[in-house]
């Protein structure tokens, strides 16, 4: 069988991807440069009253600034790919050191909060979806009307407050220890924070679940694995959940971007020093190179998430793999 | 609470709207969801019509930090504010941004998907790249670095987030426009000779209301929860203006000295959420005519 290029599915998926991502580089170029005042007066404040129309002029022309737009976004998009993120006058740092701090720790609270999700989710969605109209199902309803409804910065305030009040667990009151110098410290900064973004995404996927096993079970191939005796746990995980993973690893790919979103109020209230709190800074002290960058780097994963999303349910549903 | 939202079932060609809207009475979910956002209503509109107990701006310093009482029905906050009214008042500003931003965010949208979805070819590629282009962001995030950019006001915190919201709109309609337009009764009118707008405005349109209405009690949930987010952190409308998100960010410190100061603003933002989910919820169930025959 011949696949030319353009027909390679995988191919002009990935292609795709490549075409947004130029266009979130336009977007957030364009964006930045609504912000009344420039990189000067932004960098100056008040001060920037103060200089001469010469000294102005030298510092648009240090800053590119006298060069038309198209001219100055795609040196700004030429120094991004040579790693150039720009640099962060408050922290003395290159943008693209403080993200290469940042992101690790993003994704490693990322991915303890999508564990607790499942690990919530999917038994909860697929009990519901044992006995619908039950109370067992009402209860699954209950806790992901919760999660969709509770705003994270009002359950971690709670938390943190509840925890370190009654039972003095406060690690987040410590200095932020990295996985790789105190393991055991890390885990439990990272514990509420999971567990506050864990609970908002619980809620797709316990609806999901639900959803896609009560159709599951409809299917003729699970009465038949039933009538020629296949035990019931065994039926549930091979034949039941085996099928509804499809849905659920979708829906879970696509909360990532609700993990990156929810990690800038997380990692605020927790003192994470994260990717989010990297934009947040920024903004509060007004340095749009580093709001510039970081949101792009963060829009780059989300992207990068959804593809490799794609890409793993083309692993796991052999169906999507011929098409 | 605000992850991507998308609508799970998009049944291509949906139920008109009219017919489906007292299914919302039948269904428990949807009544109580209804209940909720009209008390939540009476209370965004005793602060709309100056009518509240107390002045939510008015500081009073001998009396900062009262517990709940009957002048004081959810106690005051540490300069004195009566809490009550303050919530009252945040209720009325969320309400007010979240109506806005959504009410933006359905047109544009809306009108985007019947566009890309009826032209298709061109419009449809470009319709279709913005979407992705404003899919690729977390919506949180787009709505913090949009409100960082403008000088903000309740106005432009609503524009921010319809910005986050236009794409959703664009994606829920145009999937079932590109069904309705093969459909014979829309052919048949194409065939007589009605112009591609009167097509769309009078065949194509009140055909997926049913959807859009849904989608609109839905992302009115995500957008109050997206306002409250940015007032917590402190980008959303300035202070003193009273936002449920800035009330809870500043009772952190007095929690354990004045609960009343953080539970009252915190039940009320979920109330407010969960009402809107719920209403949401009964509406889809309402609108499914895989429902039909319960009902």
């Amino acid at each position: 069988m011949r696949q030319t290029l353009t027909h390679n599915p995988l191919l002009r998926r990935i292609a795709a991807a490549a075409g947004t991502l130029l266009g979130v580089a336009v977007f957030v170029f364009i964006m930045l440069r609504a912000i009344p005042g420039d990189q000067i007066t932004a960098g100056l404040g008040t001060e920037a009253a103060a200089l001469t129309p010469a000294q102005q002029a030298a510092l648009e022309s240090y800053y590119g600034l006298d060069q038309p737009l198209f001219i100055q976004f795609f040196s700004w998009l030429g120094n991004l790919f040579t790693g150039n993120l720009g640099f962060s006058s408050r922290a003395q740092e290159s943008v693209l050191d403080l993200t290469l701090r940042s992101l690790p720790v993003t994704f490693e609270l990322a991915i303890f909060a999508i564990v607790l999700a499942l690990l919530i989710g999917v038994p909860l969605g697929m009990l519901a979806a044992s006995r619908p109209d039950s109370p067992r199902d009402g209860l699954a309803q209950v806790v992901s009307l919760a999660g969709l409804s509770v705003p994270a910065f009002l359950l971690a305030t709670t938390l943190l407050s509840v925890f370190a009040a009654s039972w003095g667990f406060n690690p987040n009151g410590e200095g932020f220890a990295a996985f790789t110098d105190n393991p055991l410290l890390n885990l439990q900064q990272m514990l509420l924070p999971a567990v506050v973004l864990g609970f908002g995404i619980a809620a797709p996927i316990i609806r999901t679940t639900r959803t896609a096993v009560l159709e599951i079970r409809s299917n003729d191939f699970i009465r038949t694995a039933r009538a020629k005796g296949v035990p019931e746990g065994r039926l549930q995980a091979r034949h039941v959940l085996r099928n509804a993973l499809v849905p659920i690893v979708t829906m879970t790919g696509l909360q990532f971007g609700y993990l990156l979103g929810g990690a800038v109020v997380v990692e605020q209230i927790f003192s994470i020093p994260g990717i989010g709190r990297q934009v947040l800074l920024g903004i509060q002290q007004k340095e749009y190179a580093l709001v510039q960058s970081t949101v792009l780097v963060i829009a780059l994963t989300f992207v990068i998430v959804n593809l490799l999303t794609d890409l793993l349910y083309r692993v796991i549903d052999p169906r999507v793999r011929a098409a | 609470m605000t992850g991507v939202p998308l609508t799970t079932d998009t049944s291509p060609v949906p139920a008109a709207a009219g017919r489906r809207v007292p299914a919302l009475l039948k269904s428990p979910t949807g009544l109580s969801g209804l209940i909720l956002i009209c008390l939540l209503a009476v209370l965004s509109l005793l602060s709309f019509s100056n009518s509240l107990p107390y002045d939510p701006l008015t500081q009073d310093a001998p009396s900062s930090l009262l517990a709940p009482s009957a002048q004081h029905w959810f106690g005051t906050d540490q300069f004195g504010r009566d809490v009550f009214s303050r919530v009252a008042a945040g209720v009325a500003n969320s309400a007010l941004i979240a109506v806005v931003a959504v009410a933006f965010a359905a047109v544009i949208g809306t009108l985007g998907g019947l566009v890309a979805g009826f032209y298709r070819g061109a419009a449809d590629s470009v319709i279709g790249g913005i979407t992705n282009v404003l899919f690729a962001f977390p919506p949180l995030l787009l709505a913090l670095a949009l409100a960082s950019v403008f000088n903000r006001n309740w106005f432009t915190i609503a524009v921010a987030i319809a910005v986050v919201y236009v794409p959703i709109f664009i994606r829920v309609t145009r999937g079932p426009v590109l069904s309705l337009r093969e459909i014979d009764y829309v052919r048949a009118a194409t065939s007589t000779g009605q112009s591609r707008v009167m097509i769309m405005l009078r065949h194509v349109l009140p055909n997926i209301t049913s959807i859009i209405i849904v989608q609109v009690a839905l992302s009115l949930s995500w957008a109050v929860l997206t306002e409250a987010s940015l007032s917590f952190l402190g980008l959303g409308t300035p202070p003193p203006a009273p936002s449920l998100g800035s009330m809870i960010f500043e009772a952190r410190t007095l929690v354990y000295v004045a609960p009343w100061t953080m539970i009252a603003p915190g039940v009320v933002v979920v109330l407010l959420v969960v009402g809107l989910n719920l209403l949401g919820d009964g509406l889809r169930d309402g609108f499914d005519p895989r429902n039909r025959g319960k009902r």
